[in-house]
C-alpha cells in the first residue's frame, strides 16, 4: 500500500491533466476492488444456496458490506475527478459513475432487506437471491447505460483509458494490487469479528 | 403438463380474487390517470413531448409498484403461502402464476393509461406498445418475487420500492430509449435480454425465497 502511494506521487509522469490524473491510481483500482468484492459476494450467495455452504452467508454479507464501501469511495473520489477535468461535481457522461450510483442504491436496499429480517435460514436466502441478482444487474446496466447516452448525449462517448505510458500502467497495476490487498485484509479481520460477534452471543446464550 | 396445470389454476385463483373483491385493478386504473393528469401541470406549457414520454414511464412504473405491493396481500393476511409451499407442486410454479396474473393487470391498467396518455400528450406509435410489452414482462417477473420477498420483511410497503428500483432501471432505459429513439430496435433488444436474464433467476430461485 506504502509502495503504490509512493509509486503513485513520485514515480508516475504528469500527464497534460497535471496533478488532478493522480486520483486516477485512487479512483480506478478502488473501483475495480469494488466490482471484486461485489462479485465474490455474489459467488458466495450461490454457494449459500447450491451447496449450503454454513458460512456463505456471513461472507457474501461482509464481501458486499466491502463492496458497498468501496463503491462509496469510487463515487467519492470519481466526483472530485470529475469536478477537476470537466468542472462539475458530478457528471452522467461518465458510464461508470452512473453504474456505480446504481449499484451504490441497490446495495443500500440489498442492506434494508437485510437489516429488516430477523437472522435465520430465511434471511440467508433471501440475502442471498438479492445479491445474485446484483450481479445479474452490472452486465446489463452497463449495457443499458451504454445506450441510454445515445438519447441522453448524441455525441458518441469515446473510451480513452488504455492508451497510457509504460510506467503509468506500472503504477496502476501496483496501486490495484494494493487496493485488492487492502480489501482482502479487511475482509479477513471483518470476518474474524463477525464470527467473534456470533461465537461469543453463543456462548452467553448457553451460559443463561 | 401438471406444472402448466398449476400455473393455470394459481393465475386463475388471482385473477378470480380480483374479480371478486375488486381492489386492485380499480385502485391501479385511477392512479394511473391521475398520474397522467398531474403531469399535464407538472410540465410547463411548451415543454417537449419526449419530456411527457419520460413520465409516461414514471407513471407506469408507480402503477406497477402500486400492483405489486397488493400482489401477496392474501397470501399474507390468510396464510395461503403456506399452504402454497406444503402444495405438492414445484415452487417456481407459485412464481409463474402469481407472475402471469401481475401481467394481466398491468396489461389492463396499460389497456386504459396508453389511450389516455394518446388523448392527453401524443399519439402512441408501435415502438412506445412493444416497449410497454417487453417492459411488463420484465417488471412482472422480477416484481412478483422481490414482492414476495418485501412480505417477509418487516416494513413491508417501505421496502418493495427500495428493492425494485435500482433493478428497474435498465427497464426505464430501454423502455424510454424505444420509445424515442430513432432506432427502437435496440433498446427492444436489451428489454428482451432482461426479460429472459431475469426470468431465468427468478424462476430458478423462488424456492429459495418461500422456503427455508
Amino acid at each position: 500500500m506504502a509502495a503504490s502511494i509512493a509509486l503513485i506521487f513520485f514515480y508516475a509522469p504528469v500527464d497534460e491533466d497535471g496533478l488532478n490524473q493522480k486520483i486516477f491510481y485512487f479512483h480506478v483500482p478502488i473501483a475495480f476492488t469494488a466490482y471484486a468484492c461485489f462479485a465474490w459476494g455474489g459467488w458466495k450467495a450461490l454457494r449459500h444456496l447450491w451447496k449450503r455452504e454454513e458460512n456463505a452467508d456471513l461472507e457474501s454479507y461482509v464481501a458486499i458490506h466491502l463492496g458497498v464501501i468501496f463503491g462509496a469511495l469510487t463515487l467519492v473520489t470519481g466526483s472530485i475527478w470529475a469536478r477537476f477535468r470537466w468542472g462539475h461535481w458530478w457528471e452522467w457522461k461518465e458510464d461508470q459513475l452512473v453504474l456505480f450510483l446504481i449499484l451504490f442504491l441497490f446495495y443500500c436496499a440489498y442492506f434494508m432487506l437485510r437489516f429488516s429480517l430477523p437472522p435465520g435460514p430465511q434471511r440467508a436466502n433471501l440475502s442471498a437471491v438479492y445479491a445474485l441478482f446484483g450481479v445479474a444487474l452490472i452486465p446489463v446496466s452497463v449495457l443499458a447505460i451504454r445506450l441510454s447516452q445515445r438519447f441522453i448525449h448524441p455525441v458518441a462517448f469515446n473510451e480513452h483509458g488504455t492508451n497510457m505510458a509504460a510506467s503509468q500502467f506500472f503504477t496502476f497495476l501496483v496501486a490495484l494490487a494494493a487496493m485488492l490487498a487492502l480489501a482482502a485484509t479487511m475482509y479477513g479481520v471483518e470476518l474474524a469479528g463477525k464470527r467473534l460477534d456470533e461465537r461469543l452471543r453463543e456462548l452467553r446464550e448457553a451460559l443463561q | 403438463m401438471t406444472y402448466l396445470a398449476d400455473v393455470g389454476a394459481l393465475a386463475r385463483k388471482d385473477l378470480l380474487l380480483e374479480l371478486r373483491a375488486r381492489d386492485t385493478i380499480p385502485a391501479m386504473l385511477l392512479f394511473v390517470v391521475s398520474t397522467l393528469v398531474v403531469f399535464h401541470f407538472v410540465l410547463p406549457t411548451g415543454s417537449s413531448d419526449l419530456a411527457a414520454t419520460g413520465l409516461l414511464w414514471v407513471a407506469l412504473l408507480f402503477t406497477a409498484l402500486l400492483g405489486l405491493s397488493r400482489a401477496f396481500a392474501a397470501e399474507r393476511e390468510q396464510g395461503v403461502i403456506d399452504g402454497l409451499v406444503l402444495a405438492p407442486s414445484d415452487r417456481s410454479a407459485i412464481w409463474l402464476g402469481k407472475a402471469l396474473s401481475i401481467l394481466a393487470f398491468l396489461g389492463l391498467a396499460e389497456l386504459i393509461a396508453l389511450p389516455a396518455y394518446a388523448l392527453f400528450f401524443k399519439p402512441v406509435d408501435a415502438a412506445l406498445v412493444g416497449g410497454v410489452a417487453l417492459a411488463n414482462l420484465g417488471i412482472a417477473a422480477v416484481g412478483t418475487l422481490l414482492a414476495a420477498m418485501a412480505t417477509a420483511g418487516r416494513a413491508r410497503e417501505l421496502l418493495l420500492p427500495l428493492l425494485f428500483l435500482p433493478l428497474a432501471i435498465p427497464i426505464v432505459i430501454g423502455g424510454v430509449g424505444a420509445s424515442v429513439a430513432d432506432d427502437p430496435g435496440r433498446y427492444l433488444g436489451l428489454l428482451g435480454v432482461y426479460d429472459a436474464l431475469f426470468a431465468i433467476i427468478c424462476w430458478a430461485s423462488f424456492e429459495y425465497v418461500v422456503t427455508e
